[in-house]
């Protein structure tokens, strides 16, 4: 890539940083330069949050229409996987599958929703009066 | 060069394109080693690969990679040049603070594996469970707040004793339990052992292109990829598929790699490698091989674009998206045979 064709688009670095590129310049020789994003890339990382923003809304519904419990629901808008809510919380996987079953997260101790308060960032409460 | 005795709460702030090479270039140069740069850091890494795992998912997209595993270029690169490594993981987080502070007191400065999940000062949409991002560390205020040199950073910045320990105790796939690491007694390098250490780099990246075994890994990798792509949209519908493309974008690019980023960071590597063989043409010529390859991954990104931007939708979008894989992988298959056959003493 040349220095003259390097990108200087609007991306989510704004008000951040900006870009090291690799960039030839007019001796075609390397040399570093800073951009401010990309479109191309912009774009792929706005579609990854639209895929992700869906998600969180189905989960949303999944709480209101009780199928699943309010974990099911943070776990989604925290981005989390498995592996890293079994890490943040100690539970094994199955136990977490079963916690974010409504009929069981309504027995939980709040010792044990405490824990996924905090591997979320949020209040016991917050946790607990969740409902979509 | 050891800095046991005279701490210095100030860095040469150095930002790089991506987090690894950005912290091994830091602390060797601090350490004395002054003709350290971002691209010889990655080639002395042998950081170029490309690795597409077949039948996993992360981040509900495929798991591909344009560069060698997290933690190898640091690794590498300072073997290479006869550096000693120290590193330390911890299970408990009062003892991993106290012994950054007991390093910092003595103004060492250290690299920080942490996750960017909770890093404050990252942009919001770059922030998912990756825990495999590097920081420097170099001392801490006033305010008893850490001094952090964050290498795809504009500027320094820094962190509260909570927020430190959050990202350093970050859990999920590859968890950096804490894990810190600094250079110890480095010694002057020769011109003869920086030599050495580019042939046995090159060495190693060649292996890691060409001949390392499966279909998925190495420069091959690049066809195994090219191969699903033809299988996408049939298989996974259009929005998938757009979402499984874009996700080939972003692994190209990560934070701060800007287009093709690795293809430019080896072919700059190559170009400064070739200066310390008396401007040797064969290193200079396969140097501009890679930056056509560089070219074409940019060039892949702005066709798998329309496809996931939903301006292309046909099957023929997604096999000239395949075709330009194809073509990357004869330029860099061809580009490290001649890599493999360069002579170099």
């Amino acid at each position: 890539m040349k220095k003259q064709e390097l990108p200087q688009d609007k991306s989510a670095l704004e008000g951040y940083t900006r870009d090291i590129c690799y960039v030839k310049n007019k001796d075609g020789k390397y040399e570093k330069a800073l951009s401010t994003g990309w479109n191309i890339k912009a774009e792929a990382l706005d579609n990854a949050w639209d895929d992700i923003n869906h998600r969180i809304e189905d989960a949303r519904n999944a709480v209101i229409n009780g199928e699943k419990s309010p974990i099911y629901y943070f776990f989604e808008l925290r981005l989390m996987d498995m592996q890293v809510i079994t890490g943040y919380t100690g539970f094994w996987r199955f136990t977490v599958k079963r916690h974010m079953k409504p009929h069981v997260f309504k027995k939980l101790s709040d010792k044990k929703l405490q824990k996924y308060a905090d591997a979320f960032d949020i209040s016991l409460e917050e946790l607990k009066n969740f409902n979509g | 060069m050891d800095n046991n005795t005279n701490p210095p709460i100030s860095i040469n702030h150095i930002q790089t394109a991506h987090c690894e090479n950005g912290v091994t270039t830091s602390l060797l140069q601090h350490h004395g080693i002054k003709f350290m740069s971002e691209p010889l850091a990655f080639g002395l890494g042998s950081g170029l690969f490309y690795l597409h795992l077949p039948f996993i998912t992360v981040l509900n997209g495929p798991f591909i990679s344009f560069r060698t595993f997290p933690g190898a270029i640091f690794k590498r690169t300072c073997r290479l040049l006869e550096v000693k490594v120290q590193r330390k993981k911890f299970k408990d987080k009062a003892t991993a603070q106290h012994y950054l502070d007991d390093k910092i007191e003595k103004g060492i400065l250290v690299g920080s594996q942490v996750g960017v999940f909770h890093l404050p000062y990252f942009p919001p949409e770059y922030r998912f469970h990756f825990n495999s991002h590097n920081i420097i560390i170099y001392g801490k205020d006033d305010e008893g707040n850490y001094l952090v040199s964050d290498p795809v950073m504009e500027s320094t910045n820094t962190l509260s004793p909570s927020e430190l320990e959050k990202v350093r105790f970050a859990q999920g796939p590859l968890a950096p339990k804490g894990h810190l690491y600094f250079p110890v007694n480095v010694q002057p390098v020769s011109d003869e052992l920086l030599k050495k250490g580019i042939i046995k780099a090159i060495k190693h990246s060649v292996r890691d292109m060409l001949y390392i075994p499966g279909f998925f890994a190495g420069a091959k990798g690049i066809k195994f990829t090219a191969r699903q792509v033809r299988k996408w949209r049939d298989k996974l519908g259009q929005r998938k598929a757009g979402l499984y493309l874009g996700q080939i974008v972003r692994m190209q690019e990560e934070i701060g790699t800007g287009g093709g980023g690795f293809r430019f960071l080896y072919a700059a590597f190559l170009e400064e490698a070739a200066s310390y063989f008396n401007g040797n043409e064969k290193l200079l010529g396969v140097s501009e091989q890679i930056t056509k390859a560089g070219d074409l991954w940019r060039e892949s990104a702005v066709q798998m674009a329309g496809i996931y931007k939903g301006r292309l939708t046909e099957q023929s979008d997604f096999e000239h998206s395949a075709s330009i894989l194809d073509e990357i992988y004869e330029v860099e298959h061809q580009a490290f045979r001649q890599l493999s056959k360069i002579k170099l003493s």
